[in-house]
């Protein structure tokens, strides 16, 4: 194993940044910051939950679009992967997400941070299939 | 409106967040999770501090606020222990999660780059999303 492209700094402050907006989240709405469950009941429709379910989306949406317009090329973006391959991965991300009640938000940092058992147990499940689902890429070829 | 707004500006916040640490740069995610070959540990510096800063917030709104300033009340998820849907669904979640790089929130931030690729990723997981709502839900 060998360490490459490690940023430590931007990732601390990246994730205090994001850390701070799930406890706005919290404390503002009463709610946790976990996108999957945001994104997942968005499209069950409940009413009365959709306004501010959306906006959330949106905002996260806007940084997108805004950073790409301000800083183009140097928002780094680096995808290996083709359609089929998004096509599959998005599937078993929508499914699994709903099915495990949370993601890398929900469970990794809201749940975790909350001292939950599951999240902590959910956390482990997804990192450990994460890193087999690239090994076998890397086996493939195609990474 | 206000809760509304408020909620726009978390997504703000949290996309930012996302953005500054380069987890919607899915060959970063790959990097952290590339255990065998060239690794980048990053990603377990943007939990850490994340979970630093939310955890700190938790346990402290616990101790003192009855409820949410823009709600009637805190909505903690409830436990339902540890069962197999939740084990199944991460483990499911995890793989997808390991072919693209893209978890939920940095696909959505990473949807306003423009490259077609996350935009069919983010119609495949609300397809996902539906194919669990017509199968699965009753499981929950």
């Amino acid at each position: 194993m060998t360490i490459a492209n490690f940023t430590p700094w931007s990732a601390l402050a990246g994730g205090a940044i994001l850390g701070a907006a799930a406890a706005l989240t919290w404390w503002g709405l009463g709610r946790i910051a976990g996108i999957s469950n945001i994104f997942g009941r968005l499209l069950r429709f409940e009413w009365g939950h959709m306004g501010w379910r959306l906006a959330f989306v949106a905002g996260l949406v806007v940084v997108g679009i805004v950073a790409k317009l301000a800083f183009g090329e140097r928002i780094a973006f680096e995808l290996n992967a083709g359609a089929w391959q998004m096509v599959l991965a998005g599937l078993l991300v929508g499914y699994g997400t709903q099915l495990g009640n949370g993601c890398t938000s929900g469970h990794g940092v809201c749940g975790m941070g909350r001292l939950s058992p599951r999240s902590i147990v959910a956390t482990l499940c997804f990192m450990a299939t994460g890193a087999v689902a690239v090994f076998a890429l890397r086996q493939g070829g195609l990474l | 409106m206000n809760k509304i707004l408020f909620a726009f500006a978390c997504g703000v916040l949290f996309a930012i967040g996302l953005v500054v640490a380069q987890m919607t740069n899915p060959a970063k995610v790959v990097g952290f999770l590339d255990v065998t070959g060239a690794w980048d540990p990053s990603l377990a510096f943007v939990m850490g501090g994340a979970l630093t800063v939310f955890g700190f917030a938790y346990w402290s709104s616990q101790r003192k606020a009855a409820k949410p300033v823009l709600d009637d009340h805190f909505d903690a998820p409830p436990s339902r222990g540890i069962t197999w849907e939740l084990i199944a669904g991460s483990l499911l979640f995890g793989f997808g999660w390991g072919l693209s790089g893209f978890c939920p929130g940095p696909a959505l931030v990473s949807a306003g780059f423009g490259d077609v690729r996350v935009w069919i990723f983010v119609v495949a997981m609300a397809g996902g999303v539906v194919a669990f709502n017509l199968t699965g839900s009753k499981a929950r």
